[in-house]
């Protein structure tokens, strides 16, 4: 090993100054959170309780929060169970060239790229001008997944880049039908990554906002539920909010990766360094 | 190997299909394996595009909207100084965020890539600098305001080192204010893709170029940088789209002081205006198809996953 030069420390401070600016800000709003019940928005503290903890379990204080959390994981899980088996499936498809792959490709791109403003302007003037009420769990749900299912789908391409295709050869010489190639072979080494495609469903979904603004009708989720709070609550409850939710996410964030480490741990063990890609 | 997969880089056998199907067959399965994919992108997606395209056209009471081929909303948006403002602030918003996260970004990647030396290390820190991208970006902008308020962090430290008499005002709720929660929000995505393309970067051609005698910073100029390109480009797409399309970012950030395209495209909203909003977006979409397509033909996004 070479010695470390003047640039490693000079990067690495470098990189702790950027982690401290990702974090930093959390961080901070996190203490806040802590704040006595005269306490005010910035520090200094004034005194420390859990009294704007308290002021969430109140309706009257912060309105429906719990209800748009329920709201709001309903819809994760939803859209997480469906962005992986859209996207799987449409990773299998993308295999092969069929017509329209390259325009099927491409408008995920779109969707991709698209300001998402324009989804939810327009999936809620179809919505209307059909005489459909606008629903979270309708047109919500489908304009979520323009969101999702494009991140889902370059990771399915990434996986199946760095896919070994003898493992699929030798089941087919062996007997086995298309079908028992997919369930007992291919699934079964992509599944690290169906965990990654999972973690971006759900967290990518509960975080949602713009593409969710005119399409989940009179109930809001969280996110929406929050950006309201913030034009009319001036107290450090928006923070005891802002403190739970992300550590919800932190906690959801970790178990996803635990998951995934665990099984890549269990498949070191088993001696196959199948469809460690990703 | 630091490889973060943990397997060689990807041979030829690419998720681009090499063999074209042959007849109906063929294509099939392809369809049957694609068709929820098409389903949902053609009904929320598509439609909604198509659908936003018509009311441009469309015309407006105060109430309500009816349907009329008119050219009113475009004549109006185009006859508008304020459209060319709001559009000339949000190039300025989009150029100054992309130079700020490729620094950024391509620096961060760097060190991950080149400096640190285990693998675990590397993915540690790595999931270190995602983690943030998976919470929420509206708690992610709130938590600015303890910093940068009037009596926040900021003016307290920097009225204590004597640096200022009074507070600074223009922290919060200025352009100031936007551009850092942008680049807070947005530096992840140049760090990723950059930082994965310079994974894949054979580490002898680094040897080469030292054994040949070029300086650290040669070696980056000439030999990293060009090899990064691809990376730096879908970071560019992404940090390009997401401030061009932006409405929340600014409309928070800046108190409801500064607009952009997308807050114009909100305000009609809010006001019922659609079709005037309808015409707005058709605009603002045509815009960043044009500079993805010039981007896109810089890059193959699918043989750099």
């Amino acid at each position: 090993m070479e010695k470390r030069t003047t640039s490693f420390y000079v990067l690495a401070a470098f990189f702790a100054l950027f982690v401290l600016f990702l974090y930093g800000p959390t961080i901070t709003i996190g203490i806040l959170s802590f704040q006595g019940p005269q306490g005010g928005l910035t520090f200094p503290m004034n005194g420390v309780s859990l009294h704007w903890f308290r002021d969430l379990f109140q309706e009257q204080a912060v309105g429906d929060i719990w209800g748009a959390f329920r709201r709001s994981l309903a819809l994760g899980l939803m859209v997480m169970v469906s962005t992986v088996v859209i996207s799987v499936m449409a990773g299998l498809a993308f295999r092969k060239r069929f017509k329209g792959s390259g325009v099927l490709f491409y408008l995920a791109i779109t969707s991709l790229v698209i300001p998402s403003i324009l989804i939810s302007l327009g999936v809620g003037l179809i919505f209307n001008q059909l005489g459909f009420k606008v629903h979270w769990a309708t047109s919500g749900f489908g304009s979520q997944l323009t969101w999702t299912l494009p991140f889902g789908l370059l990771i399915m391409f990434a996986v199946f880049n760095r896919f070994d295709r003898s493992y699929e050869e030798a089941a087919r010489d062996q007997g086995a039908t298309a079908w028992q190639t997919i369930r007992h072979v291919v699934l079964p080494i992509i599944a690290p990554s169906l965990i990654g495609v999972a973690l971006f469903g759900f967290t990518l979904s509960y975080d949602e906002f713009a593409r969710t603004l005119l399409t989940s009708g009179s109930y809001n989720t969280l996110p929406l539920e929050i950006f309201g709070m913030t034009t009319n609550v001036t107290t450090p409850v928006i923070y005891a909010l802002g403190t739970l939710t992300t550590l919800f996410s932190l906690l959801i964030i970790g178990a996803f990766l635990l998951a995934a480490w665990i099984m890549g741990k269990r498949r070191a063990r088993a001696g196959s360094d199948a469809g460690q890609g990703v | 190997m630091t490889d973060l997969t943990g397997d060689t880089p990807p041979p030829e056998t690419t998720a681009a299909p090499k063999r074209a199907g042959h007849g109906l067959g063929a294509n099939l399965l392809g369809w049957l394996q694609a068709a929820p994919l098409t389903v949902i992108l053609a009904g929320f997606l598509v439609a909604p595009i198509i659908m936003i395209v018509i009311v441009s056209f469309w015309g407006a009471t105060e109430f309500s909207i009816y349907p009329a081929f008119q050219f009113d909303n475009y004549e109006f948006l185009f006859g508008s100084p304020v459209t060319y403002r709001v559009f000339l602030a949000t190039f300025k918003y989009a150029l100054i965020t992309w130079a700020l996260t490729l620094s950024i970004g391509f620096t961060v990647a760097y060190f991950l890539a080149f400096h640190v030396r285990s693998q675990t290390m590397q993915i540690a820190l790595f999931l270190l600098c995602t983690i943030p991208f998976w919470t929420s970006n509206i708690i992610r902008m709130i938590s600015w305001i303890p910093f940068l308020g009037r009596n926040g962090i900021a003016n307290q430290t920097l009225q204590d080192w004597g640096l200022i008499d009074a507070p600074l005002e223009w922290l919060l709720y200025s352009d100031f204010s936007v551009i850092l929660a942008f680049v807070h929000l947005y530096t992840l995505f140049m760090v990723v893709p950059i930082f994965n393309t310079m994974m894949r970067i054979d580490k002898s051609l680094l040897e080469a170029a030292r054994d040949n005698g070029a300086s650290g910073l040669q070696t980056l100029r000439h030999v990293i940088l060009p090899l990064t390109k691809p990376g730096i480009m879908i970071g560019t797409i992404f940090v390009v789209t997401l401030v061009m399309g932006d409405f929340i970012t600014v409309r928070f950030m800046s108190g409801s002081q500064k607009a952009n395209v997308g807050r114009l495209i909100s305000n009609d909203i809010a006001l019922l205006q659609y079709p005037s909003a309808a015409a707005t977006a058709v605009v603002l979409l045509a815009t960043v198809l044009i500079i993805i397509a010039v981007l896109l033909r810089f890059v193959n996004i699918r043989k750099e996953l």
